[in-house]
């Protein structure tokens, strides 16, 4: 498979409480904002995939492919729902590559969505929790939140550093999403903000982890025979994509720190683009909590083992700095609608390419890398895009 | 619809539960908790069940403060990894104890315990819990 596959559309909805949107609206909503985004006719897309995790706990809800072509009037393109925890959007994304990078199709969409806020939060912790093993792990009455908590705790007793220096992730987050017309809080949070706010699983707090939020983002990909028909000027290349998976359950991980998945997905991506990490412009890691920002700059190498957090108190992972790191306010403050926030990330660096994030934007950013976490990284997603033109 | 209920899948699972069933891989050794076909670590497909050890020493816990459903109501409740002697790591809660008198490196041991009601049916489902030596 050597043909080369495009992004030449991406849309999304504001991430929010959409009290008044279903998440059918949204996914609708986000895939007409991508096809107006690409120029294109809708009929002009061939599959469809939608990435969610949780439709079927909180609204009772399955056969996502049909009914999203249903209500977006593309019935009879081929469609189907990807589901991979919260890496489903990046897996998504991985799955649409394949299918136009195999020839088969020349253009297909991906529409990430969920709608989190239709249910109590009892509901939605139970929810997030069936991306572990519901027999042997969920049984035990732990939390999502609980499983990274002992991450976090793993962390802290290994590098003996201090919790506000992992916190301080989330204020970062906070302040890059002012900007961001499609984030879920625009506004900045102090440390202390982040330190006083309640203990949800010990260690975490409430302002490290990211929100319940609903929300969708869509892509459009081609290929070049697509784009001979269609010419444009401003194109994005997928240059690298790979998915990984770790043990499902953290603890049963030699080392749970090790992030196995996370090297695994890396090490394939970046030598099927092309590149080493010291050319990444900007980039996107799951910070579904503050620690899960922090490990990947560590594993990448962007800092030593324990010392991670210097990036984020020095202002490295602002643009400007050595590695521009959720500038569009990561999953913390943009949002995390799960099965969109894998589209999301791509979404936000395609912004950074095009060169139209405003106040964030980086300098001249031609590539960008995007990392998905589902699970505790079970699985891992990563993509990488180039800017072509 | 947030955790399905069911009698066939809690009785299917009741001796590993039960009895702490694992499972030692003939080829690398390794001692994994619940039994299963292929071990995980070196994908060999022989394992050889093993009722495990039932003192073992906690490696790592959180405690819960916003539990899921199915919980509500039972907190603060502490989950831990346990490291049983013979080398296998089981999560499962604590028992016994004050949530902040739990500290890494506590022995103990297991012992029969509820843990949640499946409220459509009354089906009541136990487990193994530890408790300090």
């Amino acid at each position: 498979m050597n043909g080369k596959v495009y992004i030449i559309g991406a849309g999304a909805t504001k991430i929010g409480e959409h009290w008044d949107k279903s998440l059918r609206d949204l996914a609708v909503e986000a895939l007409f904002a991508a096809v107006k985004d690409a120029s294109i006719d809708k009929r002009d897309v061939e599959a469809l995939y939608v990435s969610n995790m949780m439709s079927g706990e909180l609204q009772g809800q399955e056969h996502l492919g049909a009914l999203i072509a249903t209500w977006a009037g593309i019935p009879g393109v081929a469609a189907c729902k990807v589901e991979g925890a919260c890496a489903c959007g990046g897996v998504a994304i991985h799955q649409a590559y394949l299918a136009v990078a195999s020839g088969l199709y020349d253009c297909v969409a991906v529409v990430g969505v969920e709608k989190m806020t239709d249910v109590i939060p009892s509901d939605v912790t139970a929810a997030l929790a069936t991306a572990e093993d519901q027999d042997y792990v969920v049984f035990t009455g732990t939390s999502f939140v609980g499983l990274n908590a002992l991450i976090y705790r793993f962390y802290l007793e290994k590098y003996r550093v201090k919790q506000e220096d992992i916190a301080r992730f989330a204020v970062h987050c906070h302040k890059m999403a002012v900007s961001n017309p499609y984030a879920q809080f625009r506004r900045p949070v102090s440390l202390e903000d982040v330190m006083s706010s309640p203990v949800i699983a010990d260690p975490i707090r409430l302002l490290e982890c990211a929100p319940v939020g609903d929300g969708a983002a869509a892509l459009i990909l081609c290929n070049e025979r697509f784009l001979k028909e269609n010419p444009r000027d401003d194109l994005i290349e997928i240059s690298g994509t790979a998915v990984a998976t770790d043990i499902v359950s953290m603890h049963e991980r030699r080392d749970p720190l090790a992030a196995s998945a996370l090297r695994r997905a890396l090490d394939i991506a970046m030598e099927k683009a092309g590149i080493e990490t010291k050319e990444i412009d900007v980039l996107e890691v799951h910070d579904a909590f503050t620690i899960l920002g922090i490990l990947p700059l560590e594993l990448m190498g962007y800092a030593p083992p324990g010392e991670g957090w210097r990036l984020v108190a020095e202002g490295q992972v602002e643009p400007g700095g050595k590695i521009p790191t959720n500038t569009m306010g990561g999953l913390k403050a943009r949002g995390h609608p799960v099965g969109g926030t894998g589209v999301y990330q791509v979404l936000d660096i395609v912004t950074q390419l095009r060169g139209k994030a405003g106040s964030n934007q980086v300098e001249d950013a031609e590539i960008g890398l995007a990392q998905n976490f589902g699970g505790v990284a079970s699985t891992v997603a990563v993509n990488i895009l180039k800017r072509v033109r | 619809m947030v955790w399905a209920e069911s009698v066939p899948r809690v009785w299917r699972e009741r001796v590993k539960k039960y009895r702490l069933l694992g499972g030692k891989c003939l080829k690398c050794g390794s001692v994994v908790y619940p039994y299963r076909p292929a071990c995980p670590y070196c994908g060999h497909e022989e394992l050889q069940p093993l009722e495990l050890s039932r003192r073992g020493r906690v490696i790592n816990f959180t405690i819960i403060r916003h539990p899921p459903t199915g919980f509500v109501g039972k907190e603060p409740y502490v989950v831990a990894i346990v490291e049983l002697e013979d080398g296998a790591r089981v999560l499962a809660q604590l028992t016994d104890v004050k949530p902040e008198d739990v500290k890494i490196g506590l022995e103990v041991e297991a012992v029969f315990r509820k843990y949640r009601e499946q409220a459509s049916n009354g089906v009541i489902e136990y487990g193994i819990k530890f408790r300090p030596v």
